[in-house]
């Protein structure tokens, strides 16, 4: 896809066959590897939102069976959330940039690194075979004892292929941990390691501790459904409520398995684009490590009215509101940069600042589902579907975007243009609240979610949400267009196009192979700009 | 809320607070755009303004903006726990209705032997009680005109109360998913006044769940070895509710609904102590309505109540 006449040998130009690209070892190349397979998956994923929101266009369901439908918001959410989410940030970018930034030739284990991929791939293309051939119909949250015991879909194999994904997850993240203790340059000392790289290390701990849980509850949703042992299923002497603790030990730290990279992304975007250190660099280091470890004790708050204990939902609350704090404390953070910056307003700031708004709306409604009286009312309802995509759609995929848009001169060696990637992120930001803010209403006035037909009242505010759906899509589609015509005319990047600091702007665009021409020398803290 | 009638005593409450949330939440919303937008447009680039200096007193700005907003919403978190323990804790004046879900209909029983599907008749003023339970998966019992949700949930009751205060049909959804009919598992809820209430129970009266319960204890056999003249050892049941068992393992169990209701279907788990654990388990032989009607029989057994139309 690459023009035959690249300048400078780099880890482009560093073998053309197919064998140099699926057996590399190069941790550049596999995060193009992902890059591609995520995109894959992620516009997946997209056709089954297209279909669930023309399902709901009106309120009759009429487009599809309910089955079908069923089938089809589980789709959507099995492979956005595993597929796409989990591994967008980390696995692309942060593949990419985090031996750079730190000054290292590779990961510590290139070959995991490989492994992990084919592990990403062998459970994707194994899971939406499922999904597609036959399909499941549990809810990507697989309740028990519907998912073991009533389900008549494909939930077993489908399990399997979740499973094994996670491992992927697992391996990355005990990668980036050892990379990050044990490779950084002289002088790349902890406090001097751009937030990108800190939330990389956050993230990865999360990982690493929660998606085991993740793989254990799976591995008991099969043993009850194949071999029939009571775990979850009342009937055979379980407890249902065992599963959604399991489940959410895992999943809500996976929340910010999606976010916390978005935040470290987001960091170096505003920088950039602001020209001026982060301010308080070291509160947002704590912030990210505090999220990653409260991350984990908060489970609960998806749980107050599955019949958990009446003290236990007070004390999960209240943790919630307590780990509304880091992130407030990044939102306040991110604002303060700006003062006195010279602010540019390229497309990577316009993803940025988008991303301010949007996950600060998702971080506030967060709380009124995080106090437990106006929870009873909202949970279950479309509230809680545009809390969580305003925090993953408007959060994460904000981020990676900008993310891409931002490093994509440094992937490829090309500038995009400018004023289509503008525009693709205004209409993607104003889609965005179009499709989803409606939702926030229909929640708040009782609409349940997971329907496949609705009450008539709610028939406005769902046309509104289509419609947005439909200008969001849009969104999505230009930055393929313009990207891929960058590839072949658009005018070469210099090492640092946007006058950026940072390990990754000082060496060419693309590196080469190794990264750098010799170990990079650290002096001095993350965004040293200096004043124009 | 927008077109949500506020028909249960819950209802204004929860909505004041959600109000006082969305006032604080705006309040965030504002100054921080308000902060973002002077900034974007005092430090754009290519305009001559002063950016020197660095910020250095970062502790005590960031203690001062995450403090004195953490602070506000701690009071919603306090606020919002008394009403939630409010919500969590039934009168002792509320009517016990029994509610089973399965896939894909509601079923309410009324104590007085009412029995309605998908459709729930309730009187203004009288607090209810909703003891809940499914036949299946898990399901979930919502009425967002009164502000109230619940998981139903296999093999353990649940419960929720409210006070209807408003006349008239509300939505009832079920807000769980649960498999391919999902969202056609609803149905109303329909609030009368006390008189109209009274008339449209007195027009449905059958016998009352205690009668019905009794009926049934006979029928399952389970006076044989139950009753006082029979010859297996058995425990006596009369006055069972609301005492404290002994169990066989050394524990002690407070006979309530959820004990009442395992003994049937999982006797083998909660053995009083000096008896064989000789019960076989009823859990696929008697369904949950009929359960709930013995476990509403049991308890009245042995105490004044057990005699017929004094069930309440």
């Amino acid at each position: 896809m690459l023009p035959a006449e690249q300048a400078a040998p780099s880890y482009l130009t560093d073998g053309n066959t197919l064998r140099s690209w699926l057996a590399t070892h190069d941790h550049k190349r596999i995060a193009i590897l992902y890059a591609v397979s995520i995109t894959f998956f992620f516009f997946l994923g997209g056709i089954a939102a297209a279909l669930i929101r023309l399902e709901l266009a009106t309120p009759a369901g009429d487009l599809m069976s309910a089955d079908t439908y069923n089938k089809t918001f589980t789709f959507h959410g099995v492979v956005m959330v595993w597929f796409f989410l989990i591994p967008s940030i980390p696995n692309t970018l942060g593949n990419f940039l985090l031996p750079i930034m730190i000054g290292a030739r590779d990961v510590a284990f290139p070959r995991l690194n490989l492994f992990s991929w084919y592990l990403y791939v062998a459970g994707g293309i194994f899971t939406v075979a499922c999904l597609l051939l036959g399909g499941v119909d549990t809810g990507w949250t697989f309740y028990t004892p519907f998912s073991t015991m009533f389900s008549n879909s494909n939930v077993m194999l489908t399990v399997v292929g979740v499973f094994i994904v996670g491992f992927s997850s697992i391996l990355t993240g005990l990668n980036f941990i050892v990379t990050i203790h044990t490779m950084r340059t002289t002088g790349m000392t902890w406090f001097r390691l751009p937030l990108f790289v800190w939330s990389m290390y956050g993230v990865s701990l999360v990982m690493l501790l929660a998606t085991p849980v993740l793989a254990m509850t799976l591995a008991l949703i099969a043993a009850e459904r194949l071999l029939g042992v009571g775990i979850f299923d009342p009937a055979l002497g379980g407890d249902p409520l065992l599963f959604q603790h399991f489940f959410w030990f895992y999943s809500h730290p996976a929340v910010y398995i999606m976010v916390l990279p978005a935040m470290g992304v987001v960091s170096e975007l505003i920088t950039a684009g602001v020209r001026r250190r982060i301010f308080g660099y070291r509160f947002m280091v704590y912030s990210i490590i505090g999220i990653a470890v409260i991350g984990f004790l908060v489970w609960g708050h998806h749980m107050f009215v599955a019949g958990q204990s009446m003290y236990a939902s007070i004390v999960f609350s209240i943790l919630s509101f307590i780990i509304a704090v880091p992130s407030a404390i990044k939102v306040f953070n991110w604002t303060a940069t700006l003062y006195k910056g010279d602010i540019a307003f390229g497309a990577p700031m316009i993803y940025a600042l988008g991303f301010v708004g949007l996950f600060m709306l998702g971080g506030l409604t967060g709380l009124f589902l995080a106090a437990t009286a106006l929870d009873v009312n909202l949970t279950d309802t479309y509230f809680v579907v545009a809390h969580f995509h305003y925090i993953m759609v408007g959060g994460s995929v904000m981020a990676y975007l900008g993310g891409i848009h931002f490093w994509w001169p440094k992937i490829t060696g090309r500038m995009f243009s400018e004023a289509w990637a503008r525009f693709a992120a205004i209409l993607m930001f104003l889609g965005f609240n179009l499709t989803f803010f409606p939702q926030f209403l229909a929640g708040a006035e009782g609409m349940p979610r997971r329907y496949h037909q609705y009450p008539a009242e709610y028939g406005l505010l769902n046309i509104l949400s289509s419609a947005g759906a439909v200008l969001l899509a849009a969104s999505y589609l230009l930055p393929i267009g313009y990207f891929l015509w960058s590839l072949r005319f658009g005018e070469r990047a210099g090492n640092d196009p946007w006058g950026a600091e940072g390990l990754e702007w000082t060496t060419s665009s693309p590196p080469p192979t190794h990264n750098f021409e010799a170990p990079p020398v650290v002096t001095e803290g993350p965004y040293a700009y200096t004043h124009p | 809320m927008n077109f949500l009638p506020e028909a249960s005593g819950f209802a204004p409450r929860i909505d004041g607070l959600f109000y006082a949330m969305l006032g604080l939440s705006a309040l965030v919303v504002v100054a921080v755009f308000t902060t973002m937008l002077v900034f974007a447009i005092r430090f754009r680039r290519g305009r001559n303004v002063d950016r020197s200096g660095e910020s250095h007193r970062d502790l005590g700005i960031e203690l001062t903006w995450t403090l004195i907003p953490f602070a506000l919403f701690v009071g919603i978190f306090a606020w919002s726990i008394r009403l939630w323990i409010d919500m969590r804790t039934p009168p002792g004046d509320a009517t016990t209705i029994h509610v089973v879900g399965k896939q894909w209909m509601w079923e309410f029983e009324h104590l007085d032997g009412q029995r309605e599907i998908d459709t729930l008749h309730l009187a203004t003023g009288q607090p209810v009680r909703l003891v809940m339970i499914s036949q299946d998966v898990i399901h979930d019992v919502s009425i967002p005109a009164f502000r109230v949700k619940q998981d139903v949930l296999p093999g353990r009751y649940t419960q929720m109360w409210f006070t209807p205060t408003r006349p008239g049909t509300y939505n009832l959804f079920c807000a769980e998913y649960c498999g391919t009919d999902h969202s056609r598992m609803g149905g109303a809820v329909i609030v009368q006044t006390p008189q109209d209430h009274a008339r449209w129970l007195a027009s449905h009266a059958t016998g009352s769940l205690a009668e019905q319960g009794r009926a049934l204890f006979t029928r399952y056999g389970c006076a044989g070895c139950h009753d006082a003249r029979s010859s297996v050892h058995a425990p006596r049941l009369d006055g069972l509710y609301g005492s404290t068992v002994p169990l066989a393992d050394g524990r002690q169990v407070l006979a309530d609904e959820r004990y009442l209701h395992d003994s049937i279907t999982l006797p083998g788990s909660e053995v009083a102590a000096g008896y064989a654990p000789v019960m076989p388990s009823y859990k696929d032989r008697i369904d949950e309505a009929d359960i709930l009607a013995l476990v509403a029989y049991l308890k009245v057994r042995g105490t004044d109540r057990e005699t017929p139309h004094a069930s309440r």
